[in-house]
C-alpha cells in the first residue's frame, strides 16, 4: 500500500499531489490535535475531519506522509499551502472517518 | 521454512520499530544469481547447485519476467524435459516487494504468500534483490542485538549516546495570542534543527510532542509568550514562559481531560486537555509554575538515555 493508493481506497479527490510517493505504515484516526501528537506514529496516514493548517503542523511533527479529509469538509487555501510546503499528500473524501479507517485497516492487515 | 514467526500487529514496541523502521533494501541480499529467458533448465539447476539457492530469477534484460524454483526443476527432471529453456517453465506471475518498504511487508509477504523468497524491486522497476525468511531474521536479530546492547547500557548506568552528542544550542521565538496561522511553527523549527543536526528521531519526536503542546497552550491561553530550547550535552531543555493570565488551579490543569479551552478553539481540535499531561508524559523530567497573576514557566528536559524507551 503506498501513499498513491489512498485515492482509489478513500474514492478520494486529491487536493495536494506534490508529495514522494511511498509506502504507508499504518493509520491514525482522531479529530483531536493532541491525541494525534500523542499516538500517531511516523508513517501513519492522518484520517480525520480537521481541515485546517494546523493538521498539516500535527502531521508534520509525527511524520505522517498524508492526511485524507473526510466527510467532504471544506478544505481551506491556506492548508492545501502548507501541505504543499511540507510534501504532505492531501486527500478529500465524501466517506466518514469510519470507513475510510476500515478500508485502510483491511488494506494493510490482509 | 517460509513464514516469519513474528506478530506485526502485536510484538513489544522495540520490535515494531524496528520493523518499521528498517527497510526491505537493509535485509535483502543484492548480488542476485539469475538467468536468461533462453537458459535450459539444466543451466538454472547448475546454478542452484553451485549457489546452494533454491530458486533462479529469469531476467530479460534487467528486467524481471519469472522465477524457476527448484520444484519446477524437480518437475523437469521427472518428465525429462532439462533441455527446455527457462521461459518456458517459469513462474510469471511473480510477487515481488519493493526495497523502500518497510521490513514489516516483507513479515506479512511470506505469511501471506507460502513462498520461501521474494524478488526485490527498485523504484525504476529493475531488479535489486532478493530476500528470504532467513534474511528477515537475520536482518532483525542483528538490529534487536544493538537495541539490547543499547538498553543494558542504559540499566547499567552508563548510558553513552548511540550517536555523537549534538552540539550544544539555544534557539528562542516569541508565541502570539490566538494567532492559530502560526501555531506549530517554533516546535516545527526545534525539531528541523534537531533532525539536521542528527539527532536520533525518537528524542527529536518527543521535542517535538513537548514543544508543540506548550506552544499551543501559550496560544491558546496566554497573552504571549516565549519557547526556547537549550541543547546540552545530555538533555534537552524546553521553556515555555508566557506574560499570564497564569493558571489558577495547576492540579486540574495536570489532569488528563480537564479544559479551560472555548467552544472554538475545541472545534478546531485543541483543548482535548491532554496538553500539559502528554508533555509530562514524554519529559523525563517536568516542572510548572504559575503563580496567580503573574505568568506560566514550564520545564521539560528530554534526556538522551531514554532515547528509545519511548
Amino acid at each position: 500500500m503506498v501513499i498513491s493508493e489512498l485515492q482509489a481506497l478513500a474514492e478520494a479527490r486529491p487536493v495536494q499531489a506534490e508529495y514522494k510517493d511511498g509506502p504507508i505504515a499504518g493509520g491514525y484516526t482522531s479529530d483531536l490535535l493532541s491525541d494525534v501528537m500523542a499516538h500517531a506514529r511516523t508513517g501513519d496516514v492522518l484520517i480525520t475531519i480537521q481541515a485546517h493548517k494546523n493538521t498539516v503542523a500535527v502531521a508534520g511533527l509525527v511524520g505522517a506522509p498524508a492526511i485524507v479529509l473526510c466527510n467532504d469538509r471544506p478544505i481551506p487555501d491556506d492548508m492545501v499551502e502548507a501541505a504543499r510546503e511540507e510534501g504532505i499528500a492531501l486527500f478529500s473524501t465524501l466517506l466518514s472517518q469510519f470507513e475510510v479507517s476500515g478500508r485502510l485497516w483491511k488494506a494493510l492487515k490482509v | 521454512m517460509t513464514t516469519v514467526p513474528i506478530d506485526t500487529a502485536s510484538s513489544p514496541g522495540v520490535v515494531m520499530e524496528l520493523l518499521y523502521s528498517l527497510r526491505v533494501k537493509d535485509a535483502m541480499t543484492s548480488s542476485v544469481i539469475t538467468a536468461s529467458t533462453t537458459a535450459r533448465l539444466r543451466h538454472v539447476q547448475d546454478l542452484m547447485r553451485e549457489h546452494a539457492i533454491t530458486a533462479v530469477p529469469i531476467l530479460d534484460g534487467e528486467r524481471l519476467l519469472g522465477i524457476v524454483s527448484i520444484g519446477d526443476i524437480i518437475q523437469a527432471l521427472d518428465s525429462g524435459t532439462m533441455e527446455r529453456p527457462a521461459a518456458e517453465v517459469m513462474t510469471s506471475s511473480v510477487v515481488t516487494l519493493d526495497e523502500d518498504m518497510p521490513l514489516s511487508f516483507a513479515v506479512t509477504y511470506f505469511d501471506r504468500y507460502k513462498y520461501g523468497r521474494f524478488p526485490v524491486l527498485a523504484v525504476n522497476g529493475r531488479l535489486a534483490g532478493i530476500i528470504t525468511a532467513s534474511d528477515v531474521l537475520r536482518r532483525l536479530l542483528i538490529a534487536l542485538n544493538e537495541e539490547i546492547g543499547r538498553m543494558e547500557q542504559r540499566i547499567a548506568g552508563r548510558q553513552p549516546p548511540s550517536e555523537g552528542p549534538l552540539p550544544s544550542m539555544e534557539l528562542s521565538f516569541g508565541s502570539a495570542p490566538l494567532d492559530f496561522t502560526r501555531a506549530g511553527n517554533i516546535s516545527a523549527r526545534f525539531k528541523k534543527t534537531l533532525t539536521e543536526k542528527g539527532c536520533p528521531p525518537t528524542i527529536a519526536r518527543r521535542v517535538a510532542v513537548a514543544s508543540y503542546e506548550l506552544e499551543l497552550n501559550q496560544v491558546i491561553h496566554s497573552s504571549g509568550g516565549v519557547m526556547r530550547m537549550r541543547v546540552f550535552e545530555d538533555t534537552i531543555e524546553i521553556l515555555a514562559q508566557d506574560e499570564g493570565p497564569g493558571i489558577p488551579d495547576l492540579d486540574l490543569a495536570m489532569r488528563e481531560g480537564y479544559s479551560t479551552a472555548n467552544e472554538w478553539v475545541r472545534s478546531l481540535g485543541f483543548g482535548a486537555g491532554m496538553g500539559l499531561p502528554n508533555v509530562k508524559r514524554v519529559a523525563d523530567d517536568f516542572s510548572i509554575e504559575s503563580p496567580p497573576g503573574k505568568g506560566t514557566t514550564v520545564r521539560a528536559l528530554i534526556a538522551w538515555a531514554k532515547e528509545s524507551t519511548n
